[in-house]
């Protein structure tokens, strides 16, 4: 099932005025953020469908950079997200792209500075609830069912223990969990869905792990 | 996991308890969380809609000047005059389309189940906690009741009027909302089902058209609909009126609606009443583009 929670129905709190177009962009902007590990200095949004159609009315523009920044979805700064962008340094460029796409909540954000760069791919399903369903070309299977953990980390032996040894630790447990990688001893991602939501100062630890290079995590 | 109203309803009979229990109890299996714990995450939603309510009647006005105001309208003819729809259903039209007031101006609300949507819920609630007087966790209660049957919805169709219309989210608030007062006002999780049935029923087909892609028109006063359809349906439910087509087959019939709904009315702002000669207008004249 899509929606596990009763909070996915009656929340989340959030700064109008959609919440699929608002606070679901912002919560894909954080996700994408997080990911990257850091605020990107610039960052190119191709937005589909309804996303396309839509954004200036809805702040959908407003949000996924609020995100970029660091928002919550009831952060009240969101409104002047736009501006504060420039004054922190990120360079935004919006793309109405006329592909079509699978969801009509569709947004492909790709994010970067001068030493990395970063894509993803992710969907907005309606009441604030997102998937994140690509990264860096790496297809997500992510239900959204469940808080998930995602991990870019280098191929090498013992990652993967590493991360599973800590998620042991305090006692997660692991929903379900896929490894992929770019080619031998390149660039990996693991997924990881676990049944409750992970405390920051897990995610620390996990960040400072053998071989891991960033980590996001997604509520559902 | 209850993945239908009938086996929502089924349980809540079993044990003899509302549906708002029901609710609660998986809430605290799924999160493995306490009761107070999972209480005191839904009174903070309850304390943002209560916020957005005051908010709203003290006048807000969204960035474009398309709404605003009107709750403010509605209260203050409320005082003056006697509305010939009731005290409690106008409290309830104008609580609602201000919440939705304070959404479209960019405040803060609480997403029921969309922001969109938001008016409904918390719109009936604070206007029908005047005649039955709730206690504080009557009030949570209401909300958790509201959500049971808005996960039904969201598991089984959708609640995004960019995938369904505004069926999905204005139809499934106010169905929510006529679902929860049932059980406030001492009815039985059956006439909580027949009271959401009621209500979607008479909302399939709506479709997803705001003026210039905001939510602003027609989405403020949609929430008037919605939440005053929600108390009409609540009154037949709860003077024993059923609803022939069950409760999950309507959800049924209003995903297959949606399914068969063009892109143009659901959420692109390109059809229905966006795509009228003022529609296109006013987006001409808030964004600067000719369509």
């Amino acid at each position: 099932m899509k929606y596990n929670s009763v909070f996915d129905i009656i929340g989340p709190v959030m700064v109008g005025p959609s919440s699929s177009h608002t606070a679901g962009a912002a919560r894909i902007g954080k996700a994408a953020r997080n990911l990257f590990g850091r605020q990107p200095s610039w960052a190119k949004i191709h937005l589909y469908e309804s996303f396309a159609k839509t954004y200036r009315g809805h702040g959908t523009d407003f949000a996924l950079v609020g995100g970029l920044l660091g928002m919550e979805t009831d952060d009240p700064q969101i409104s002047k997200a736009l501006q504060l962008a420039k004054e922190k340094g990120l360079e935004v460029e919006f793309i109405e792209d006329s592909a079509s796409a699978n969801h009509p909540n569709t947004v492909r954000m790709i994010i970067g500075d001068d030493s990395d760069q970063q894509e993803l791919m992710g969907i907005s399903i309606g009441g604030g609830k997102v998937e994140i369903t690509e990264l860096n070309g790496f297809e997500l299977r992510l239900s959204g069912n469940h808080p998930a953990i995602l991990i870019m980390h280098n191929d090498r032996f013992g990652a993967i223990a590493s991360v599973t040894k800590i998620l042991a630790k305090y006692e997660l447990n692991i929903g379900h969990m896929e490894v992929n990688r770019k080619d031998v001893g390149k660039e990996a991602l693991m997924v990881i869905e676990v049944d409750q939501n992970v405390d920051d100062t897990i995610l620390q630890e996990l960040q400072a792990a053998d071989h891991i290079t960033s980590i996001a995590k997604i509520v559902s | 996991m209850f993945r239908t109203v009938a086996e929502l309803v089924e349980m809540a009979e079993k044990d003899n308890i509302p549906i708002s229990e029901v609710m609660i109890r998986q809430e605290m299996d799924v999160k493995e969380k306490s009761r107070e714990e999972i209480f005191s995450e839904m009174e903070k939603n309850l304390v943002v809609m209560e916020k957005a309510i005051e908010d709203a009647l003290k006048g807000v006005q969204s960035v474009t000047g398309l709404t605003g105001g009107d709750a403010v309208k509605v209260q203050k003819y409320m005082k003056e005059k006697t509305p010939l729809s009731g005290n409690l259903m106008m409290d309830a039209v104008s609580k609602a389309m201000g919440t939705n007031e304070v959404n479209a101006a960019m405040g803060i609300i609480c997403a029921t189940p969309t922001a969109g949507s938001a008016g409904c819920v918390p719109g009936t609630l604070f206007a029908v906690k005047e005649q039955l007087n709730p206690t504080r966790e009557e009030m949570i209660r209401y909300l958790f009741t509201s959500g049971a049957f808005g996960f039904v919805v969201a598991n089984n169709a959708f609640i995004s009027g960019a995938a369904g219309g505004c069926q999905a989210e204005v139809g499934s608030a106010g169905a929510m909302a006529s679902a929860a007062i049932v059980e406030m006002a001492g009815g039985t999780p059956k006439q909580s089902s027949h009271a959401f049935a009621i209500t979607l029923k008479n909302m399939l087909g709506l479709v997803c058209d705001p003026v210039a892609g905001l939510v602003e028109v027609p989405c403020v006063k949609r929430n008037a609909a919605g939440s005053s359809l929600a108390i009409v349906s609540a009154d037949l439910a709860l003077a024993g009126v059923e609803s022939r087509i069950p409760c999950d087959e309507v959800i049924g019939a209003m995903y297959r609606i949606g399914k068969q709904m063009p892109s143009s009315l659901r959420e692109t702002g390109e059809g229905g009443l966006a795509d009228t000669p003022t529609g296109r207008f006013l987006k001409e004249k808030i964004f600067g583009v000719s369509v």
